[in-house]
C-alpha cells in the first residue's frame, strides 16, 4: 500500500468507528431535541469524515464543467439520502464507496506491479572498461566498440560479442524459457539476458537505443496505445450509460410522486440508481483485462503489440504458416549428391561458389558442406530462381527447374524426392543435383493438433518448395492445404486468395519467422513472428512475436487471448446485469442504498479480481 | 511527431477515457491514447504546433482530474 493508500485506510477506520457509534444512539421522538441534535452531529462527522474530499473533488469538478463524474453522483446520493433523514444510509454509502474505490485502486496498483515486475528486463547499469577503470554508468551512455563486463548475476546491459570469459546465460526473461546458453569468446550475446555463473567481457556492437532490449521495451511500452475494440466501445457505452441513468433518476423522483405522493420514498429510490450510474466497473475491468493477458503471454515470451491483436486472435480461424524456420527447423544439410558427367567435389564446388552469396538457409547449408569452394564472380541472385554466377570462368546456374529453363538446361526425368533439390547447370549444360532436406520441428505437429482443437477451421502452409516436398511435410504434421512453389511475391497472393475463403467474422493469423515475409506478416489480420529473438526486423514487422522458437508457444497464444475474451464479457455481463437487475429493483422500491453500493463498487472489485485471471494461464 | 508523457496518480478509468477522447479533439493531433493502465499519454499531432497542443492536453487533463500529474521531459 502507498502512503496514500494507507491514509485513506486511517480515515475510513475512523469513519467506521464514528459510524457505529452513531448507530448505538436511539433515533428520537422528537425533532430538534438534544438527542436529535447529538446523533445527526455524529453522523455528519462520520460522513466529512469519509467524504470530504469526494465533495470538495465534487465541487471542483463541476466548477471545471464536468458533471456526472462519480464525485459528484456519489455527493448527490448521500446529500440526498441525508436530507430526507436516512442518516446511517447516507454515511455508509459514503464509507463503502471509498472502501471500494480504495480496494480497487490497492489491486490495480498491485496488478500493474505484478505485470511489469514480469516485464522488467531493462537493465539498470553497465559496468563500463574506461582507461583501465571500471564505471557503473547507464546503459544508454556506452559507446559501441567500448568494453563493458558483466559479473555473475548481472543483466547484459547491451548487444556484443564476447571477448574474453565463457558462461551461460539465461533468457529466460525474454523467451519464457529456464534454459542455459553456452557462450564464449567470439559468440554474440543478446541484452537482457542474465549472466548465471562466469565473468564475461563484452565489446559492444550496438547502441543502447538499437539494442534487443530497447526493442523489446519500446514493443512493450507502445503495447498500451493500441486498445482493443471492446474497451473502445465500453467507454463509448459509459459515455451514455451514465447520463441516461441520472436522467431516468431525476424522472423516478418526479413523475411518480406527482401521481402518487410520497415524495421521500420516491427520491430514495432515485437516489439508488445515482450511485448505481457509475461506469467505473465497466471501464476499469476491460483494459484490466487485457493488459493482463499481454502481461500473461510475456511470461511465456510471447510480446503482444496490443490489447487489439489479442482481439483479433481470439477470432482466427485460419492459420497460414510459412514453412522453412517456422514449421521445419530451418537448419539444412546436403543429404544427397548425384553429379551428372563431373566429380562430386567439382558438383559440390560449382553449387557452393554460386550460393555463397545467398544468404539462404539451403545457400548455406551447401557451402558449409562444401567447405572450401572457388570464388564466384559476377554472381546474380534472382529471385525464386536461383544463382548465377561465373565460377573458374564457366557460366554457372544453381537452382530450381525454372531457373534450368531459363539457362536452356535440359534435366533428365524427373527428381523424386523429398528434400529441396539444387539443380546445377554449367555453360548451360545440366551438369546434377544437390538434396537438400530440412528437418521439421517436434513441436510442429502437436502444435498444430491443439490449435485444431482449439477450433481452427483451416490450417496452410505457404512454400517457395517443390509439390512432393512440401506435400510429404504437409502429411507428417497434419496441415489442411498446402501452398507450393511460391515465388517471394506469390506468398501475398496465395495469403490474398486464403483471405476470401476464410469463414465469415473469423480473421486469419499469419505465422511466419520473420525473414523474408513481412508483407504477409502485414496482410495477415494478425502477423505472428517466429524465434524472433535477435531479428530486428520480425519484431517490427509482427504483430505478435513469439521470442523462442517452439511452436508450441502459438496455441498456447491461442488460448491465452481466447481465455482474455471470455473473461472480459464475463466481465462486462457480470457488471451491466447487476447494474440493471439493482436498477430494477430500485425502481420497484424492493432495493436499497446498500445494495446500490455493492452494484457499484462490490462489482467493480469482483471484475478485477476475475480480470487478474488472465495473468495466469499455465503452458501445455 | 508522437510522443509518450508518464502520467502521476491518474487514479480513475473513466478519467481516462474522458481524457483521451478530449486530447483527440484538439485541432492537429492525429491520435491520442490515455492509458489508465500503463499510467501513460501518447499523443500523435503535427510538429509545428505539438508543443502548443501539449500544453492545451496538459490543460485538459487537469479539468478532468485535478489530482493527476503530467511528466513533461
Amino acid at each position: 500500500m502507498s502512503k496514500k493508500q494507507k491514509k485513506m485506510l486511517i480515515r475510513i477506520i475512523i469513519a467506521a468507528v464514528i459510524f457505529a457509534a452513531g448507530m448505538f444512539i436511539p433515533e428520537s421522538e422528537e425533532m430538534l431535541s438534544v438527542m436529535w441534535f447529538v446523533r445527526l452531529a455524529v453522523f455528519l462527522g462520520a460522513y466529512f469524515t469519509a467524504g470530504w474530499d469526494i465533495l470538495w473533488k465534487a465541487i471542483r469538478n463541476i466548477a471545471h464543467g464536468q458533471v456526472f463524474d462519480e464525485n459528484f453522483l456519489m455527493t448527490v446520493a448521500s446529500i440526498g439520502a441525508m436530507v430526507i433523514g436516512e442518516y446511517s444510509e447516507g454515511v455508509a454509502v459514503l464509507i463503502f464507496y471509498q472502501v471500494g474505490e480504495l480496494f480497487q485502486s490497492v489491486a490495480v496498483g498491485k496488478s500493474r506491479k505484478s505485470i511489469s515486475d514480469m516485464m522488467d528486463i531493462n537493465p539498470e547499469f553497465a559496468n563500463v572498461e574506461r582507461n583501465g577503470e571500471i564505471n557503473e554508468v547507464e546503459p544508454d551512455e556506452v559507446e559501441v566498440g567500448e568494453t563493458v563486463v558483466i559479473k555473475p548475476g548481472e543483466r547484459v546491459p547491451l548487444d556484443g560479442e564476447v571477448i574474453f570469459g565463457s558462461s551461460g546465460l539465461n533468457t529466460a526473461a525474454l523467451t519464457g524459457e529456464s534454459a542455459l546458453r553456452e557462450v564464449t569468446v567470439g559468440d554474440e550475446v543478446i541484452s537482457g539476458s542474465v549472466n548465471a555463473n562466469g565473468l564475461l567481457k563484452i565489446r559492444v556492437s550496438k547502441p543502447y537505443s538499437d539494442s534487443t532490449v530497447a526493442k523489446i521495451l519500446e514493443l512493450v511500452e507502445n503495447s498500451s496505445e493500441n486498445k482493443a475494440k471492446t474497451e473502445s466501445f465500453i467507454t463509448r457505452f459509459a459515455r451514455v450509460y451514465t447520463p441516461i441513468v441520472v436522467i431516468a433518476a431525476v424522472v423516478l423522483a418526479v413523475v411518480p410522486s406527482l401521481i402518487f405522493g410520497n415524495w421521500s420514498d420516491w427520491i430514495y429510490r432515485a437516489l439508488t440508481f445515482l450511485v448505481v450510474s457509475c461506469p467505473c466497473a465497466l471501464v476499469i475491468s476491460v483494459p484490466l483485462s487485457y493488459f493482463g493477458g499481454i502481461g500473461g503471454a510475456s511470461r511465456h515470451g510471447i510480446m503482444i503489440k496490443g490489447a487489439n491483436y489479442l482481439e483479433t486472435l481470439a477470432k482466427a480461424k485460419t492459420f497460414v504458416f510459412d514453412k522453412t524456420g517456422t514449421l521445419t527447423k530451418g537448419t539444412f544439410s546436403v543429404t544427397e549428391i548425384s553429379p551428372v558427367g563431373i566429380s562430386e567435389s567439382e558438383l559440390l564446388g560449382f553449387c557452393a561458389a554460386a550460393e555463397s552469396i545467398s544468404n539462404h538457409p539451403i545457400a548455406l547449408s551447401v557451402c558449409r558442406k562444401a567447405g572450401e569452394f572457388p570464388k564466384a564472380e559476377n554472381a546474380e541472385e534472382i529471385a525464386g530462381f536461383g544463382v548465377k554466377a561465373e565460377v573458374s570462368g564457366r557460366k554457372v546456374a544453381v537452382g530450381n527447374a525454372r531457373l534450368m529453363e531459363q539457362v536452356g538446361a535440359k534435366i533428365p526425368g524427373e527428381i523424386k524426392s523429398s528434400g529441396t533439390v539444387v539443380l546445377c547447370a554449367v555453360d548451360g549444360e545440366y551438369c546434377g543435383c544437390l538434396i537438400v532436406s530440412d528437418e521439421v520441428k517436434s513441436g510442429s505437429k502437436s502444435a498444430l493438433a491443439e490449435l485444431k482443437r482449439l477450433g481452427a477451421e483451416k490450417t496452410v502452409m505457404l512454400t517457395g518448395d517443390r509439390k512432393i516436398t512440401a506435400e510429404e511435410i504437409a502429411l507428417k504434421i497434419g496441415l489442411d492445404e498446402v501452398r507450393s512453389q511460391l515465388l517471394p511475391d506469390g506468398k501475398v497472393k496465395a495469403l490474398e486468395e486464403i483471405y476470401s475463403q476464410k469463414p465469415p467474422k473469423s480473421t486469419l493469423a499469419y505465422v511466419g519467422d520473420g525473414m523474408n515475409d513481412a508483407p504477409s506478416l502485414a496482410r495477415a489480420d494478425v502477423g505472428i513472428a517466429m524465434g524472433a529473438l535477435g531479428s530486428d526486423a520480425a519484431i517490427e514487422a509482427a504483430d505478435i512475436v513469439l521470442m523462442n522458437d517452439n511452436i508450441e508457444n502459438l496455441p498456447l497464444c491461442v488460448r491465452i487471448s481466447r481465455k482474455t475474451r471470455r473473461i472480459v464479457t464475463e466481465n462486462i455481463v457480470f457488471a451491466l446485469g447487476i447494474k440493471v437487475a439493482v436498477l430494477v429493483m430500485a425502481a420497484l422500491g424492493i432495493s436499497n442504498m446498500w445494495a446500490a453500493v455493492f452494484a457499484d463498487v462490490g462489482v467493480s472489485v469482483i471484475a478485477i479480481i476475475n480480470a487478474m485471471r488472465c495473468m495466469r494461464i499455465k503452458a501445455g | 511527431m508522437k510522443k509518450t508523457f508518464k502520467l502521476i496518480d491518474l487514479d480513475c478509468a473513466n478519467c481516462a477515457a474522458k481524457m483521451e477522447s478530449a486530447i483527440k479533439k484538439i485541432d492537429g493531433v492525429t491520435d491520442a491514447s490515455v492509458s489508465f493502465m500503463s499510467q501513460k499519454m501518447t499523443i500523435e499531432a503535427d510538429d509545428a504546433r505539438f508543443d502548443d497542443i501539449v500544453k492545451e492536453a496538459v490543460k485538459i487533463c487537469k479539468k478532468v482530474e485535478p489530482d493527476c500529474e503530467i511528466v513533461l521531459k
